[in-house]
């Protein structure tokens, strides 16, 4: 548990456009652990689906660059890679899954033809031997009769099944770190349960590392070890997965818990005035300043990410 | 006790291939409660909310809102009735429209009121959402997810109607907008003594504004009844299994998982009998031989289930 897989220093990522520039992910600094679930959760547009687009290497450029920072993968910082030394660890050692897997699969090419891709160009398996892996692929992230299945089109299978596709394609080349962005977002709770429960089962089987980008605190608190609470750009709350539910620090995780729905309790929610500001207009000092029930004068300058004991860092002046 | 809802549809036909989306669905709504409609995509609940507006044909069966037959409701009557609020703000309103003018359409159509009274009615409108006055002259992209959902909320509550159906209405919203917004709902239901047909995916989120609540899968109720009842001691075992799907924001509280087995049948060819029988894990013989009705367990609460 305590080697470091991955190591995000000073992240920044930027967008540029007619109204200016913008840091969609601003100084971000996250570890990965060896065999850990880390959760990046947080609302629309808080920057976390930018940060892992990053450390892929996905960002599009224009209109979006990482301009600052490192990543440190194995001692090796990917953002100092060109393109080809990139695609030798993309979708070999770290692979992602994304939240929309109709939109993620090629609709004209076969299912086993595309988890294939990946094991010919980084295992070099030649046709047969990659299609043969395909199918095993398929059969680990239990789709029932895989050799029927590898031979279907994506738009033949249910959202569950295409899901487990994603997963197989992103798991083929045996990755040390998988980036799943809202895996389970578009899936009916049966399937969700079903798709997470495979999800932990081959991290463990792989001793792979899992980063969860999600909004969703109930997945959070099924799968993650450590969270990282992102909030207009930035990590505002960084700590294991109990003390967050147990006894949130900062202002914002609060204001998230007290709006979600629990089932069975009908009590009222008390939830967050106001919306996330626009990235590009963002206030001054302390991002969550103006929805903070708690603010005071000194919120005005942006806090850094405090310790608060026990490894835990919560960006938040009452927590000096 | 009321005016009563009664919606008793079946076999909705659609195209040539006749595809059972809402079968032998029986129900009752009362009025100033928030009847929940939960199930998993393609359980019918969609169909069965336009079926309720008269926005879909029915096969079989009849819908009876106000002690008449919404077939028999002239159009334009029904629609100051009854009114929907959808899933996408982004998709529901109309981007060339100023907000404003898209509250006060229902008004125009209807021929509510003069200019001058139509106008206060939507800053009043507007306020009731929780928006403000100037907004009204602003365009849709010029809102959040969550503001527009508030229009949209003000557009069904411009002709005063008695029946609101939500379709998701927070599904596309984030959680701390979703809060905002479950609660206006239900303070407008309080203030305007509005009933509700609310559909959702989301069981928690019904759980927290239902009364009552229906089960659905493959386009019949599995269970209806109180909300508290339902999740509380959930008797049928498709309820059971898709309660225990449900993520709790609480690390510490890890309930056991009634696993399914296989997928969602096609509603092109659902099973015999019972349509959840390949899948339950308590199927007997009679399962699939016999369809069960549904029958009532406890007051109030009616299960199909050959257990009961």
């Amino acid at each position: 548990m305590s080697d470091t897989l991955l190591d995000i220093r000073g992240l920044t990522t930027r967008f540029s456009s007619p109204q200016g520039i913008a840091k969609a992910v601003d100084t971000v600094s996250l570890s990965l652990m060896q065999g850990e679930t880390l959760a990046v959760v947080g609302e629309s547009g808080c920057g976390k689906t930018v940060l892992a687009l990053s450390i892929l290497g996905l960002v599009p450029d224009p209109p979006g660059r990482v301009t600052d920072g490192s990543i440190l993968y194995q001692g090796h910082d990917l953002l100092a890679m060109d393109e080809s030394e990139l695609r030798r660890i993309r979708g070999n050692q770290i692979s992602m899954v994304f939240q929309e897997p109709m939109t993620a699969l090629n609709p004209v090419f076969r299912i086993d033809d595309q988890i294939a891709e990946p094991l010919r160009l980084h295992q070099g398996l030649d046709r047969r031997a990659a299609l043969a892996g395909a199918v095993d692929a398929l059969a680990l992230v239990g789709i029932p009769n895989p050799v029927k299945v590898a031979r279907a089109y994506p738009h033949e299978l249910s959202g569950g099944m295409r899901q487990r596709v994603m997963i197989a394609m992103a798991l083929a080349c045996n990755p040390a770190i998988l980036i799943a962005d809202e895996p389970t977002t578009a899936l009916d709770v049966t399937v969700q349960a079903q798709i997470l429960d495979l999800m932990n089962e081959l991290k463990a089987r792989m001793n792979g590392s899992l980063m969860l980008i999600t909004h969703d605190l109930g997945v959070v608190a099924r799968m993650a070890q450590r969270v990282a609470v992102m909030y207009a750009g930035k990590v505002v709350e960084l700590c294991e997965v109990g003390p967050l539910f147990a006894e949130p620090l900062h202002p914002y995780t609060r204001g998230l818990l007290a709006s979600v729905p629990v089932l069975g309790d009908r009590s009222e929610l008390n939830p967050i005035p106001g919306i996330v500001p626009g990235i590009f207009d963002l206030p001054e000092g302390c991002r969550f300043r103006p929805r903070c029930k708690d603010a005071f004068d000194r919120c005005t300058t942006l806090p850094p990410l405090l310790e608060a004991g026990s490894g835990r860092r919560v960006r938040c002046w009452l927590h000096q | 006790m009321g005016k009563h809802y009664k919606v008793t549809s079946g076999l909705l036909g659609l195209k040539t291939d006749a595809v059972r989306a809402v079968d032998g669905v029986s129900l009752t709504v009362s009025k100033g409660e928030t009847l929940g409609l939960v199930g998993e995509s393609g359980c019918g609940k969609s169909t069965l909310a336009k079926c309720v507006m008269g926005l879909e044909s029915i096969s079989s069966g009849r819908i009876v809102f106000q002690d008449r037959d919404v077939s028999d409701w002239p159009e334009k009557a029904l629609r100051r009735k009854m009114q929907m609020i959808f899933q996408d703000p982004y998709s529901s309103l109309n981007p060339r429209q100023k907000i404003g003018s898209i509250i006060r359409e229902g008004l125009d159509i209807h021929s509510i009121g003069t200019r001058a009274e139509r106008r206060a009615r939507v800053q009043e409108l507007l306020g009731l959402v929780g928006l403000r006055p100037e907004h009204g002259t602003r365009y849709p992209h010029e809102f959040s997810g969550g503001q527009r959902q508030r229009v949209a909320v003000a557009r069904t509550l411009a002709l005063d109607p008695d029946l609101i159906v939500c379709d998701e209405p927070v599904s596309a919203l984030d959680v701390s907008v979703q809060a905002q917004i479950l609660r206006l709902l239900k303070t407008l239901q309080t203030r305007l003594d509005l009933t509700y047909v609310f559909i959702s995916h989301d069981l928690s989120v019904v759980s927290h504004i239902a009364d009552r609540v229906a089960v659905m899968y493959l386009g019949r109720i599995m269970e209806i009844g109180p909300g508290a009842d339902i999740f509380a001691t959930p008797r049928h075992p498709y309820t059971e299994a898709l309660l225990s799907a449900v993520l709790t924001p609480d690390p510490t509280r890890r309930t056991e998982r009634i696993p399914l087995s296989g997928e969602l049948p096609s509603p092109m060819n659902p099973p015999s009998g019972c349509p959840f029988h390949p899948r339950c894990p308590k199927a007997f013989e009679r399962c699939p031989q016999e369809r069960p009705e549904l029958r009532e367990t406890a007051p109030g609460v009616q299960v199909a289930c050959w257990l009961y």
